[in-house]
């Protein structure tokens, strides 16, 4: 129970749902809520180790991943923003979709053996800094870093770039933003692809870098849906998917370790006397992602803001929207 | 006499032409039919080239699993056993999706319900000598009890505090899985095994193959009485959406739920009431399951019931009776699916037909048109 490995190791997992996240944070900012996190993460996941494991080269399964996942959230495209059907129960579709995919495709991946992981080093500088040195930049993947490059980067896309403001045009009122001649659909259906590429990237950094390997469906054990729940908490900010992802990243890695000693904070350790309690401690991040759903909803009520205006409307030039 | 010419010599002679979509005018009950009817082969064959992609034969696949799910008396009778949690899942989705409440949490309330079912035999609340006269209503009232909780807490955080229910309730089944693990490898774990033991006879609702010292041709017919209590659900269901002012306004706010608003509906107690339906009816369907087939608590008893529901809730066009058939379709394609190799095909089968039938209702509203151009007013 050392809190500088539960950090560390927390932050290499929440990388998992930040890119999730942040992915899920540009479609639904473009109006399309997308639920089929958990279906391109698995695909990405998949395709990404078969990949590794063919080529012997890790970011090839990367660049895999980041197309076949693409690929599928093009399916939601096609069905949201052309045949306007309803995004909620698409996304549910898209889920059965990539789960049945990548565990029919998947299928004996399970069994085979070791693969090319993606690289894990320490920056040199940064991690002579005092406790935050060791628990951001001391031996975590390269997928760490790029996350916390992402972060800032997507920030300041959506809120100080054009483009971003046609982003967020589309999304909270796209009639306006058709008026300004930009093409409403062209760039959903893009941002559609931008969050399937990075439940890509997701699904890749568990199966080569976080959690190496195929485990099936259970590769990625609902972190898609914890995901959507986070982009809600962070009220479609990168900033806070941030710390939202890696505080998730954290309790995950705690309850692995809670189970470890013999005694907490001098008491007697429950749940090393009964192994069985650790069935208690698998519902926390559930549990947890709903007590985040419940303080971002209120909080936005009480702040008066809230989703995107047009999240989950298709967008038909000439009807009355909004 | 003037003929119109043909398209192809329009064309040859220098024509346009583009599809153009329209929205129909009318819709007809009998397109609605074929084009479900078309998403479903569409499907298949999209299924079926997946099946090739990774080595198998289609046809075959498709032969088998008919067989294996409608050739013979037995192998139908284990279809409707198969079908009979299915059809309380899905209406436990029509229920829900009618308001426009995406509950898809019905997995989870499935667990709770066989939970709940087992806390009348297991703890025991009734000694294992009780008629089971009381027995089996017990079981179904405490497993439509633990439903209904587990769709209780998701209802009244969306209701009071706009909680989306689709994460709430997806969280819920992870939860739920978990809550019966706990049950079933500590508290009612038989000898270490991660199961319950066996529930006495009295728990057991009665099965056709019971009845084989009388009626020889029972012998080996699993189906249960629970089939008939999911029909009796279904038409309780079409009952109270179609005929009852409950209903009425469940339709109301589905449809539109800012006229219900104005027209005075009680939207957060709809709400509430609504989830707890759905999940008293997964609940039951849980119930059903460990009394009419397994027998005791155990973990894995639904194949993910509760999300081919959603599917099935959707190809029914959230119509409760047609939920029934569909269901026993859905059955036999999860009967036969366990002998198919990859284990993935009946997830991924299930998924083709989802995408396929939502991406069919754009021809069911539109219609496409093939226009010239330069022509088209």
């Amino acid at each position: 129970m050392d809190p500088i490995i539960i950090l560390q190791a927390g932050i290499a997992s929440g990388t998992v749902l930040l890119f999730a996240t942040i992915g899920e944070i540009f479609t639904e900012r473009s109006g399309i809520l997308n639920l089929g996190l958990e279906g391109m993460m698995l695909i990405g996941a998949m395709s990404a180790y078969k990949t590794a494991l063919a080529t012997g080269n890790p970011w090839l399964g990367m660049l895999v991943a980041m197309l076949a996942a693409g690929l599928l959230s093009q399916v939601h495209a096609i069905i949201t923003i052309q045949f306007q059907a309803d995004q909620v129960v698409s996304g549910l579709a898209l889920t059965f979709l990539g789960t049945g995919l990548s565990m029919v495709f998947g299928e004996g991946l399970s069994k085979a053996g070791a693969v090319a992981l993606l690289p894990s080093f320490s920056i040199p500088g940064l991690v002579s800094i005092p406790f935050v040195g060791p628990i951001m930049f001391e031996n975590q993947s390269v997928m760490v870093y790029l996350g916390y490059l992402l972060v800032p980067l997507a920030w300041y896309y959506i809120n100080r770039t054009r483009p971003g403001l046609h982003l967020r045009a589309i999304g909270e009122y796209p009639a306006a933003a058709d008026a300004l001649g930009i093409n409403v659909n062209r760039l959903r259906y893009f941002y559609v692809l931008v969050g399937g590429m990075l439940a890509g990237v997701a699904g890749a950094t568990i199966s080569l870098a976080v959690f190496p390997g195929w485990f099936s469906h259970l590769t990625t054990s609902g972190q898609g849906w914890i995901a959507i729940g986070l982009v809600i908490f962070a009220q479609w900010d990168p900033i806070r998917a941030a710390g939202g992802s890696y505080a998730f990243g954290a309790l995950r890695r705690m309850i692995l370790d809670i189970q470890g000693p013999l005694k907490i904070f001098g008491l007697r350790n429950p749940f090393y006397y009964n192994p069985y309690w650790g069935f208690f401690l698998q519902m926390l991040p559930y549990a947890f992602t709903i007590v985040v759903l419940v303080i971002g909803s209120r909080e936005a009520i009480r702040k008066r803001m809230g989703a995107p205006a047009a999240l989950g409307l298709p967008y038909i030039r000439g009807e009355r929207g909004l | 006499m003037t003929t119109k010419p043909s398209l192809f010599a329009q064309y040859r002679s220098g024509a346009r032409f583009r599809l153009r979509m329209e929205p129909r005018l009318e819709q007809p009950g009998w397109l609605g039919l074929i084009v479900s009817l078309g998403a479903v082969t569409f499907a298949l064959v999209l299924g079926g080239i997946v099946l090739m992609l990774v080595g198998g034969d289609p046809i075959r696949a498709y032969a088998f699993m008919a067989k294996a799910a409608f050739g013979g008396i037995g192998v139908f009778s284990d279809t409707l056993v198969k079908a009979t949690p299915l059809i309380l899942v899905s209406l436990a989705a029509v229920v829900a999706f009618r308001m426009r409440l995406w509950n898809i949490g019905a997995e989870g309330q499935f667990y709770l319900g066989a939970f709940g079912a087992s806390l009348v035999v297991l703890t025991p609340l009734l000694p294992p000598e009780t008629s089971p006269w009381l027995m089996i209503p017990a079981m179904m009232v405490m497993g439509m009890l633990a439903g209904a909780l587990w769709g209780f807490i998701p209802g009244y955080l969306k209701a009071k505090y706009n909680v989306n229910e689709i994460i709430s309730t997806l969280m819920m089944n992870y939860i739920a899985v978990a809550w019966n693990n706990y049950f079933i490898f500590d508290v009612w774990s038989e000898g270490g095994f991660q199961m319950s033991r066996q529930f006495p006879k009295t728990a057991w609702l009665p099965r056709l193959t019971d009845y084989a010292a009388q009626v020889p041709m029972f012998r080996g017919l699993t189906i249960h009485l629970g089939f008939v209590i999911a029909l009796i659900a279904a038409g309780v269901v079409w009952w109270i959406m179609y005929r009852s002012r409950w209903g009425y306004e469940i339709r109301l706010i589905g449809d539109n739920p800012r006229a219900a608003r104005y027209a005075g509906i009680n939207i957060v107690r709809n709400t509430i009431l609504v989830m707890m339906l759905s999940g008293a009816l997964a609940g039951l369907g849980g119930m059903l399951e460990i009394s009419g087939v397994v027998h005791r608590l155990q973990g894995a008893i639904s194949s993910g019931y509760g999300f081919t529901g959603i599917i099935i809730a959707w190809l029914a066009k959230l119509n409760p009776i047609l939920v029934v058939p569909i269901s026993i379709l859905f059955g036999g394609l999860l009967l036969a699916g366990r002998e198919i190799q990859p284990s993935g095909i009946p997830m991924l089968i299930q998924g083709i037909i989802l995408v396929c039938l939502i991406g069919s209702d754009f021809l069911f509203r539109n219609r496409i048109r093939l226009v010239q151009i330069g022509q088209e007013a």
